[in-house]
């Protein structure tokens, strides 16, 4: 709010320039926007504003937490320069959760320029995605993923609903759910039912670019910053506003650490300069490595 | 559940346009012809770079109430708690050491911020 005016960002009217008593005539030049008159400046005036630039973006992530809250999903928007590996890492990572948790609810919001490429190997796992094409845009920003979202049809797994039929579901017993749990299978195998607990997840890949998505809040519950050990132990300290703005950088690529150069002492130590509580894992998306502790980290709940 | 096909195409809502959307709400409020001049804050800690904000700006103002404004851009120092030596300093950016005590250990406490500070109208 203006501390001048009492205007608020959802622009409440206000006065005009002067105000005329009607009885005296006495003309009040204070009840204005900028509540001063400056003499010698008649046709200029002044409008004291300090508005925060990013306070419509804020506003729809705001509302976009609360929308995600509402509806049980936790939100994790990813980030990182492009080749990184975000979408072969996000495929995998599905592909992991689906069989730890197999009655969770997935979906992934894609930003890129141009193309559905990424959203189209997320399909490819089952998962629903939205693409969202930012054209000359370099980030995703709060009123885009509102859209998106609207179109994702996602709740938390504890409402009644069909939930997505994998390759890997158990075979004969199809069941709706919003129904007690207590009930005997005729496969009497050990497996998930869908209740409460079960997670609902939407991963938010961010247009590649270490810069512009560290001032643009979504509306996620955290940031996450990928690296990928071939881009060099220095990028925290050349990119720094991104990972202060992080929760967890996932040092991605390990399995091609025999063949580089990459300081991993050095690339943690920066990390932690630019943020000191920032969280550290390191992963593999082709092998795997590192991918427990990854799904660990996405589903825990202090995280 | 069934899978979307779906691409969607918007509209960037770019930092220069933030802060046109600014000054049109402002206009809307308490109606002007014209800005003369422009007062923005952008903190050295807000990750926007002021060149390419002011680029920006300059391509999207003609034809705006905008279009003849005198554009000032304020960037001041920002400040930072040093956890070493337990004093409020000032920095200039993420990876400056503490001018008193040579520490890197700053959180920073100001500096954050892009604002629209105050315009003058005609």
């Amino acid at each position: 709010m203006c501390v001048v005016c009492g205007c608020n960002s959802t622009g409440a009217p206000s006065g005009t320039a002067f105000q005329e008593n009607p009885q005296t005539g006495d003309l009040h030049f204070g009840a204005g926007l900028a509540r001063v008159s400056v003499p010698g400046m008649s046709q200029e005036r002044a409008i004291k504003l300090e508005i925060d630039v990013l306070s419509a973006n804020n506003a729809v992530a705001v509302a976009n937490r609360a929308h995600f809250s509402s509806h049980g999903v936790v939100v994790y928007n990813l980030v990182s320069s492009p080749g990184s590996g975000k979408t072969t890492l996000l495929c995998a990572t599905i592909e992991a959760l689906k069989q730890r948790s197999p009655h969770a609810a997935l979906a992934v919001i894609e930003g890129d320029q141009q193309t559905s490429n990424d959203a189209d190997r997320i399909r490819a796992t089952g998962a629903p995605a939205i693409q969202v094409n930012t054209g000359k845009g370099c980030h995703l920003d709060a009123p885009m993923v509102a859209e998106a979202f609207a179109r994702l049809n996602m709740h938390a797994a504890s409402h009644a609903h069909d939930h997505v039929q994998t390759k890997t579901d158990h075979g004969n017993h199809a069941h709706s759910h919003g129904h007690s749990h207590s009930h005997a299978h005729p496969d009497e195998h050990p497996h998930e039912h869908p209740n409460d607990h079960a997670p609902a997840l939407l991963f938010i890949e961010n247009v590649g670019n270490l810069v512009c998505p560290a001032i643009w809040d979504l509306g996620e519950k955290a940031k996450v910053t990928i690296l990928s050990v071939t881009e060099g132990e220095d990028k925290p300290l050349k990119y720094p506003d991104m990972f202060a703005a992080s929760s967890l950088m996932l040092l991605n690529k390990v399995d091609l650490l025999p063949y580089l150069r990459f300081d991993m002492v050095k690339c943690i130590d920066n990390a932690r300069r630019v943020n000191p509580g920032i969280e550290i894992l390191l992963i593999s998306a082709q092998t795997g490595q590192g991918m427990d502790a990854w799904l660990d980290w996405i589903l825990s709940a202090r995280s | 559940m069934t899978v979307w096909q779906r691409g969607l195409i918007v509209h960037e809502v770019g930092l220069a346009g933030g802060v046109l959307r600014v000054v049109e709400e402002a206009c809307e409020r308490d109606p002007f012809e014209r800005v003369s001049h422009l007062t923005l804050e952008v903190g050295v800690l807000s990750g926007v770079e002021v060149s390419s904000l002011r680029f920006a700006l300059q391509a999207i103002v003609p034809g705006t109430c905008l279009a003849e404004a005198e554009i000032e851009i304020r960037e001041p120092p920002a400040t930072a708690w040093c956890l070493s030596c337990g004093r409020s300093v000032n920095i200039f950016s993420r990876l400056d050491l503490c001018p008193q005590c040579g520490a890197a250990q700053l959180e920073p406490t100001s500096g954050m911020e892009l604002r629209v500070l105050d315009l003058r109208v005609i």
